[in-house]
């Protein structure tokens, strides 16, 4: 893994207060986005992936903290910042948010304002940070929409959300991202609620704009496909904790943890014979407020070892580096 | 581990359990419940909670105002009250009977007093508190008397039986409309609907006093008190069931939408069945929300109408006929404690509203 | 948008046939009609008239004919502004309602604005600060207003004005303006006396306002656009105020539609606690004495004024929904 990371997340654990208790959302997870490389993060929905994005912006719902670890920003330069001990309302924070940090995301429908137009939108979040006035933001805003695809921007920069289509509005959510042109970018779910054809034109989109401008993706989804085709690195999440971290090719070859052996055998595959039964992974993902003991895993692992995995959790996949949180590996060295 | 149980028993609860359990955490409309249950018993018992007649008029103890009980005296515990005794006024030569407290009248409980129906069947003269031997004149005047010189405080326990109850029948009569068109609307759908709720909107878009009063006034006089009582409860109803409607049809078309009730049509059970079994009790805890928010706003118009005079009249005796007595600040300034009969109004308003509110968060967390 | 306006207008006018049609039945329901109240109140006074006098003075005011008849006969009249004659007051019933009308919707317009103006800040705080001492004092309060009606406040508030401070609180002039005619000096004792009627009308109405306003703000602000919002890095205040809360306006505005004739109600029984020279006394005055022509057109202005309340803000939420504007459908 090449270059300094822009970002590092070190251990971090989100807990959320609700009726019944608190639930801790994400437990001692790790990972690096570095520039110009693509990490991807999957899951089933629920793992965390989404918790860890906000928890990055300092945007967590009311009800949610950061109880532990750190986010920092430019680790190991003078200008490192750990963004867990900034006020989330801090005018440092948010200067990160949109500037540094750019968010897109899952449903390009409810994401943007319907009140307002396209304009409107991406103005102010060009004029959020160094602002170049009116007209010149103007200008920015239809280039800006113009780099993310969308043809005639002169006369969309003025059009309401719901004028545009579902493919057209995710370029837009993806302009509004670039808009205080950040070095990171986080894309939670980019393309789930797209067909497929516009989701494989705004993934390319995503691809291309992420190479020109040497920013550090972090792409979330559930979706094997998208990370085979997009992503450098990944990181896998179960149930708040990052099950395995490598390089993509080195976890399709070789995958270490028996979660990830399961999520790829659970991708259809072109080659199977007809009729073949699509495997699936057994049970469902537990209640996060009823966490199993141990690896959470361990009620679904089809090689658990009772008395060692439902006792203590397997130590986490170490910052940094390739590996999985898993006992069988610890007993392979 | 506590919370893993009761996740375990919430998971198998049915739909009713379950917004019980989130019920009983709102503690404000816990307490409500209780008001509220207090209410109706109050409502039930009136006569043995009523001290006086609460129709007796006597000239002699007009505007006496409240008196308190005394629970000691020198000779130790004795709960009396102060007789009444004539004093003439020298100014204006008038008669005027005060308190006296010279005059110890011994106050029991399960007193002899005037003879009602308990629950309208059992004739009977016990009361919980009265004066261990009644007197023509005196009495216990918790709350004081009115220019008639009737009990204010029996007066307000008989009343809740009639604003309750209004309220209820007016309910129950705004439900059955409420369901039936706004089932109708919602299940439907097409030139129903649309029809429906063109007569909802007009309906709601009257302002409905004026209205109220028009309807109120064409009452004939000569009525009985049990006949306009009942014209009353249809008018108020006649109002009120938009409200009722607009969320029956509100249910109806969120659920028909839903996947257990799109999955049981796959399934091909019948229209009949799909209401019963799997629509009816998804909206049921909605439904009680409803009607307990639409309670205060019934109880609310009939005290308006009768404290206009339109509603209900006299001998019946409801909170808005008390309150018809305070209408006039002269009055008021003589004998304040005439609007002591806001108080339970205030009082189940605030109840009924709590309790609704906690029904609605408890029956929908989410919406 | 044309098709959008074109429903209103319609839904409107049907409104307004439905208002005439109950108007007629209310003043039509009583058994007897104004000569049987006239006959009935000449003889308490020792007089009386003959039955060929009673039918000639049907036939006067048309009451001999089919009901439907006199539906239209009266329906002709009020298109062109003639509201007929007060059978009680023996003068054009315009004159009699005179001023009342207006004062009518002066006090409930007031409360409008007032309701506005109270419970928007109060809902957005209460929302944005959702379980805060503040919002629970807010709630507390709210529910106090629903709790308490609103002839019951006004009763009270005049209690404790005549007692504490001797004042008589009530009425919209002073007695030296009462009868005189229309002057600034006289539209600002106006302006004087409208405040505590339309506090008295508003309570009520800002408390249901306050919850719904806290209600879709909080939905609203569980939106993602306030998240895509907030990402952008603006400050939270500034993204709240211009997100949620501009989403929120929308039902909000829309609740006038029910609010207003909510308030128009209870203008007339809070007129009739304070002695406001509005329709509210006159509509039950004439209800009592049968008096047709009067109590139906006040009930009919009544309505249809609410109706064309109810439009206006239909026509302004329009305009302030793009989505409205632009498609005519939400």
């Amino acid at each position: 893994m090449a270059d300094r990371p822009l970002l590092s997340v070190r251990e971090l654990a989100v807990e959320f207060r609700a009726d019944t208790g608190t639930v801790r959302a994400l437990d001692s997870v790790s990972l690096d986005l570095r520039p110009g490389r693509v990490l991807g993060v999957v899951g089933e929905s629920g793992c965390g992936k989404s918790v860890t994005a906000r928890a990055i912006l300092r945007i967590l719902d009311r009800n949610g903290a950061i109880v532990a670890g750190k986010i920092l920003l430019d680790p190991g330069t003078t200008a490192e910042v750990d963004l867990t001990a900034l006020n989330p309302e801090s005018q440092a924070m948010r200067g990160v948010r949109g500037a540094r940090v750019g968010l897109i995301f899952q449903e390009p429908m409810s994401a943007l304002s319907m009140q307002y137009t396209v304009g409107n939108q991406l103005i102010e979040a060009i004029r959020a940070h160094n602002d170049p006035g009116k007209s010149v933001a103007r200008q920015r805003a239809i280039e800006l929409l113009r780099d993310a695809g969308i043809p005639r921007p002169e006369t969309r920069v003025d059009a309401y959300p719901f004028q545009l289509s579902g493919g057209l509005r995710q370029r837009v959510g993806i302009a509004l991202a670039l808009a205080g042109d950040p070095d990171i970018l986080i894309a939670d779910e980019p393309t789930t609620a797209l067909d497929v054809t516009t989701q494989a034109q705004i993934l390319t989109l995503l691809r291309r704009l992420q190479r020109d401008k040497h920013i550090a993706l972090m792409l979330i989804t559930h979706d094997m496909g998208v990370i085979a085709q997009m992503a450098d690195d990944m990181a896998v999440m179960y149930l708040g904790r990052v099950v395995e971290y490598a390089p993509v090719r080195e976890v399709f070859h070789s995958p270490r943890h028996p979660y990830t052996r399961a999520l790829l055998r659970s991708v259809p595959d072109l080659r199977a014979t007809p009729r073949q039964r699509l495997a699936t992974i057994g049970g469902a993902v537990p209640q996060p407020n009823a966490r199993p003991s141990g690896c959470p895993f361990h009620p679904r692992c089809p090689e658990v070892i009772l008395g060692r995995c439902d006792v203590a959790p397997p130590a986490p996949v170490p910052p940094g580096e390739a590996g999985a949180s898993c006992f069988l590996l610890e007993d392979a060295v | 581990m506590s919370t893993a149980l009761a996740d375990d028993s919430l998971a198998q609860a049915g739909q009713l359990r379950l917004t019980w359990l989130r019920f009983k955490r709102h503690k404000l409309a816990f307490v409500s419940l209780f008001i509220v249950a207090l209410f109706y018993l109050v409502a039930i018992f009136a006569d043995g909670l009523a001290i006086n007649d609460p129709h007796a008029t006597d000239a002699k103890r007009s505007y006496i105002p409240p008196q308190g009980i005394h629970l000691f005296d020198e000779d130790g515990f004795n709960p009396h009250v102060s007789g009444l005794t004539g004093k003439r006024d020298m100014k204006t030569f008038k008669l005027a009977y005060v308190p006296d407290p010279a005059r110890k009248l011994k106050v029991v409980l399960f007193a002899h007093g005037y003879s009602y129906n308990l629950f309208g069947l059992i004739p009977t003269d016990i009361h919980l508190i009265g004066l261990e031997t009644p007197q023509p004149v005196d009495g216990i005047f918790l709350l004081g008397t009115d220019q008639l010189g009737r009990d204010l405080f029996s007066r307000m326990m008989v009343a809740t039986r009639i604003s309750l109850s209004i309220g209820l029948v007016s309910v129950g009569l705004s439900l059955v409309l409420g369901i039936l068109l706004g089932g109708m609307s919602g299940l439907y759908g097409g030139w129903i609907d649309t029809a429906i709720q063109r007569v909802i909107e007009v309906i709601r878009s009257i302002p409905t006093i004026p209205l109220w009063m028009g309807i109120a006034a064409a009452l004939p006089n000569t009525w009985s008190v049990t006949q306009v009582y009942f014209a009353i409860t249809l008018i108020i109803s006649f109002i009120g069931w938009t409200e009722l409607a607009r969320v029956v049809r509100g249910r109806f078309l969120a659920l028909r939408e839903e996947d257990f009730v799109i999955a049981a049509e796959m399934l091909g059970a019948s229209q009949l069945r799909i209401m019963l079994r799997h629509m009816l009790p998804s909206f049921t805890s909605h439904v009680i929300a409803a009607v307990s928010l639409a309670l205060p706003a019934m109880i609310i118009s009939e005290t308006s109408l009768s404290f206009l005079g339109l509603g209900l009249r006299p001998p019946a005796i409801s909170w808005g006929i008390l309150l018809q007595d305070a209408q006039n600040v002269q009055v008021l300034a003589g004998a304040p404690w005439l609007l002591c009969a806001a108080i339970p109004v205030v009082l189940v308003i605030l109840a009924f509203n709590f309790l609704g509110d906690g029904l609605r968060d408890a029956a929908d967390p989410y919406g | 948008m044309l098709m959008y306006i074109l429903r209103r207008l319609l839904l409107a006018s049907i409104t307004c046939v439905a208002i005439s049609v109950l108007t007629f039945v209310i003043i039509r329901l009583p058994p007897g009609d104004f000569i049987d109240a006239y006959i009935a109140n000449l003889a308490s006074t020792g007089s009386s008239i003959t039955a060929d006098q009673a039918e000639a003075m049907r036939h006067d005011y048309g009451l001999d004919r089919p009901v439907i008849v006199q539906y239209f006969l009266w329906i002709a009249r009020v298109v062109q502004g003639d509201f007929g004659v007060s059978m009680m007051w023996r003068r054009p019933v315009t004159e009699v309602i005179g001023d009342r009308l207006w004062l009518t919707m002066l006090v409930s317009f007031s409360a409008l604005f007032l309701t506005w103006t109270i419970a928007l800040p109060i809902g957005i705080y209460s929302a944005v600060k959702q379980y805060s001492v503040g919002d629970y004092i807010a709630t507390m309060v709210g529910f106090l207003g629903l709790a308490i009606p609103n002839f019951l406040l006004a009763l009270i508030l005049m209690y404790f004005g005549f007692r504490y401070l001797g004042l008589s609180v009530g009425g919209l002039f002073s007695a030296e303006y009462a009868q005189e005619a229309w002057s600034w000096a006289k539209a600002w004792d106006l302006a004087k006396h409208v405040p505590l009627p339309a506090c008295v009308l508003a309570l009520a109405g800002t408390a249901q306002l306050i919850r719904i306003m806290r209600a879709n703000l909080l939905d609203e602000l569980r939106k993602p656009y306030v998240v895509t919002a907030k990402a952008k890095g603006i400050g939270n205040l500034r993204v709240i105020l211009k997100y949620p809360v501009r989403a929120a306006l929308n039902p909000f505005a829309s609740s006038i539609a029910y609010v207003f004739p909510y308030l128009v109600s209870g203008s007339i029984i809070v007129s009739l606690v304070l002695g406001l020279p509005t329709v509210g006394p006159l509509l039950l005055q004439s209800l009592v004495a049968q008096d047709m022509y009067l109590a139906g057109t006040i009930v009919l202005l009544l309505g249809i004024m609410t109706v064309v309340g109810t439009l206006i803000s239909d026509l302004l939420l329009m305009w302030i929904e793009p989505r409205l504007r632009l498609t005519g459908r939400l």
